[in-house]
């Protein structure tokens, strides 16, 4: 590169310039990266469904129980691989501010139904075999540096306001490393044998796996009929669009936070290039002087757009980087209110793409208008 | 000295492009950092006015919300009964509930949303007293009637006067609309308790709350030592309006945190876009600051005069930021609420007080951004400055 020292000698020749302009594309970046990962929070349930799961809840509402004898009634519907079910524990440990949810499982065909969690063996094999045993996802187990052993006293909302204390047997993972680790599992038979009689033999609601996902429509409608005109009859839909009920729900919130961020974003961009636009225009009768000591049109434009990329290119690498660092403290901030705000290899390069392009395009404009004008008319301006 | 201020406002003239990007920058911020203030305090106050410092709200012991309690109705016999409870014509002041969800289509999106249905006492709006019926009329006990918030009534489809939805296993006609004065309960449906529960196939002998209106608010107290010493109860007892409060804390949590952070990165880009201006102004007028220097003008009182230039376009900035978002003020918009799992309609709520902040924040912004390029043009070289071309 034999004009690296004129295009260092250009970008530095404004410093505090060059500065606020690597400055302002950084900001652009980190505002866009922390919009990439909101998104991808509140949609999250989404993302991570199974889509070869059907959940099965009562007609009338979430709330409402269903007999615990469905399972048997699902699982010999042909086409249904396994069938487990959950209930919402809905208990505070500590501090109402300590949210997290917890399930209550069935340990016989968890596993079945969901096999990205990873449990180890013994873990698994010690948990089944204690009533009181409960196990917790990693993040979880990090969040409040639980390990295996512990005992963890947690106060039932739903069921009294006594406390139910817990022995953590194990600690879950997840094959993805966005997957939702923050759960707590306790078993349904020590649940059934503590909650009053009206709660006793029953499903909060079933989670079935398919032995084919295309499936999913016929066996949704056998269920439902199977019900039909029972004492509690069911609404059986793909997990995705279960998970997507509640995601829809937030709906304003994230869309307002979206909007807003995404404008500021592409103005900042414009402003941004703009800026960049007017630095290369006020340089018009310099790069007519190069073109007449015989620097050829493209060498020109080369320069001139050399000099926005690697402005461009640095104040994206720099908002990524601070964003990387600044990410951790939001996610712990809303902790309990949003799954975990994770950063993804393609939001970062979709993130840099655009500070690239936007560069690029600042770069390119004025340069051809550099590299198209007659030397004489370029000269005369100055 | 000091340089006079027509100086500031004819330089702002002679660079109005430069200018007007500053002031877009700012003027951007502040509308973004007022919008979202005014969501957290328009949710919080949402929840807040649902209560009234008149009235008791008893759930389960432990319980954190409604939707988590269960009262039977062996308890609201002996509650009614409690000291510190006013009496109307027909007995105590309260009202046993049974709160429900129903899954109803949003008008928006056509997609379900979950809506609290709430079995309330006949004599609910002498306890409520911030309730009343707009359209129609109140629901008959014993049919199969309900009334809707005004914001149901406009948020959720199917729930228009003279409809009939089906709520559970049976069928409901929509006989009136009630207005709760923008609070919780305007997002609500309700009904008789009896007929809601059976409908859901729930025992009509078990409440989710209980509500009180106290004879006086210091009743709150015997009436919570009466309630709580009782052994043949299990109960929290809280003023009405307490609830509410914390129904709103995580919420507003989410909002303040993303909303904050935000506004911190894009008051982060105001400030270069100040300090960009400011700077390119220093630059312009290195001739004019020297000849001003040279007439006898201190360095502090050029600092001073870059200074009021720069809260001069940030004032600006942060009044045309809080204009444009004063349109959303009563704006009524809907979310999830985490603390009860319950769709809930709210307003905006831009308030005196959130302007005056928006415009401080904006002025803090200018002084950042001006503060640099004053301290350099103040810092010129005279004879160099006035050399130059």
């Amino acid at each position: 590169m034999k004009f690296r020292k004129l295009i260092f000698a250009n970008l530095f020749r404004k410093k505090v310039r060059l500065i606020l302009t690597v400055g302002s594309f950084a900001i652009a970046l980190v505002l866009f990266t922390f919009l990439a990962v909101v998104k991808s929070a509140f949609n999250r349930g989404v993302e991570l469904a199974g889509a070869d799961r059907l959940i099965v809840v009562d007609r009338v509402g979430l709330m409402n129980l269903m007999p615990i004898s469905y399972a048997d009634k699902i699982a010999a519907i042909p086409g249904v691989k396994a069938v487990t079910h959950d209930h919402w524990f809905g208990g505070v440990y500590q501090d109402e501010k300590n949210f997290f949810p917890q399930f209550v499982i069935d340990v016989e065909n968890h596993r079945k139904v969901y096999p990205e969690f990873v449990v180890p063996d013994d873990q698994w094999n010690n948990y089944v075999k204690d009533r009181q045993g409960a196990i917790a996802g990693a993040k979880l187990a990090e969040r409040f540096h639980w390990k295996v052993g512990d005992r963890i006293p947690i106060k039932t909302t739903l069921y009294g306001g006594a406390i139910w204390e817990f022995n953590l047997d194990g600690i879950y993972h997840t094959e993805k490393p966005d997957g939702d680790q923050g759960q707590f599992w306790l078993q349904w038979k020590y649940f059934d044998e503590n909650v009053p009689s009206v709660i006793k033999s029953t499903a909060g609601w079933y989670i079935l796996r398919l032995d084919n996902p295309d499936d999913a429509v016929r066996v949704a409608k056998a269920i439902d009929e199977k019900f039909a005109n029972s004492p509690h009859e069911t609404k059986t839909e793909t997990e995705s669009a279960f998970a997507a009920y509640f995601a829809k729900q937030f709906g304003n919130i994230e869309f307002l936070i979206l909007s807003i961020g995404g404008v500021v974003f592409f103005t900042l961009l414009l402003v941004t290039g703009n800026t960049m636009a007017i630095s290369v225009r006020e340089r018009t009768s310099e790069l007519g002087v190069l073109k007449a000591i015989g620097f050829t049109d493209r060498s020109v434009l080369f320069l001139v757009l050399a000099e926005s990329l690697a402005i461009a290119f640095f104040g994206g690498v720099l908002g990524l980087a601070l964003a990387i660092l600044a990410i951790p403290g939001i996610s712990a901030a809303v902790t309990g209110l949003l799954p975990p705000l994770l950063l993804s290899k393609p939001m970062l390069l979709l993130g840099l793409g655009f500070a690239i392009f936007v560069g690029a395009a600042s770069g390119l404009l004025p340069g051809i208008g550099a590299m198209r004008m007659r030397v004489v008319n370029a000269l005369r301006r100055a | 000295m000091a340089i006079p201020l027509t100086y500031n406002f004819r330089s702002v003239k002679a660079r109005w492009t430069s200018a007007i990007v500053a002031v877009a920058g700012i003027a951007g911020t502040v509308g973004v950092f007022v919008a979202m203030l005014s969501l957290a305090k328009g949710f919080r106050a949402t929840l807040v006015s649902s209560g009234s410092p008149d009235n008791a709200l008893i759930v389960r012991g432990g319980a954190t919300s409604e939707m988590t309690s269960g009262v039977g109705l062996d308890s609201v016999k002996i509650i009614q009964d409690a000291p510190g409870i006013a009496r109307g014509p027909n007995g105590p002041l309260v009202t046993a509930e049974a709160v429900l969800m129903a899954p109803i289509p949003l008008r928006s999106t056509g997609t379900d949303a979950n809506v609290e249905v709430r079995g309330v006492s006949p004599n609910v709006l002498e306890i409520r007293k911030g309730v009343r019926i707009v359209q129609g009329r109140m629901f008959t006990p014993g049919l199969a009637e309900i009334v809707v918030g005004k914001n149901a009534n406009t948020t959720y489809s199917g729930l228009t006067l003279g409809n009939t939805i089906g709520l559970g296993t049976m069928q409901w006609k929509v006989v009136g609309v009630f207005d709760a004065g923008g609070s919780a309960f305007d997002s609500e449906v309700w009904g008789d308790p009896h007929l809601l529960t059976a409908a859901y196939n729930r025992p009509d002998t078990f409440f989710q709350s209980v509500t009180a209106r106290l004879s006086s608010p210091e009743a709150l107290t015997p009436l919570k030592d009466a309630l709580t010493t009782d052994p043949r109860l299990n109960v929290d007892v809280t003023r009405e309006i307490d609830y509410y409060a914390k129904q709103s804390t995580r919420m507003t949590t989410l909002i303040t945190t993303l909303g904050g952070f935000v506004a911190f990165v894009m008051a982060i880009g105001a400030v270069f876009g100040a300090l960009n201006t400011m700077y390119s102004a220093v630059a312009d007028r290195g001739r004019e600051i020297a000849t001003m220097r040279a007439l006898g003008f201190g360095g502090p009182s050029v600092v001073f005069s870059f200074l009021i230039e720069a809260l001069l376009i940030s004032f600006v900035g942060g009044l045309l930021g809080c204009l444009a978002v004063l349109r959303l003020n009563g704006v009524t918009t809907s979310t999830i609420n985490f603390q009860t799992f319950s769709n809930l309609a709210f307003a905006f709520m831009i308030t005196p007080s959130l302007l005056v902040e928006g415009v401080v924040f904006a002025m803090v912004m200018g002084v950042l951004g001006g503060f640099f390029p004053a301290v350099r043009a103040a810092r010129l070289p005279v004879a160099t400055a006035l050399r130059e071309l």
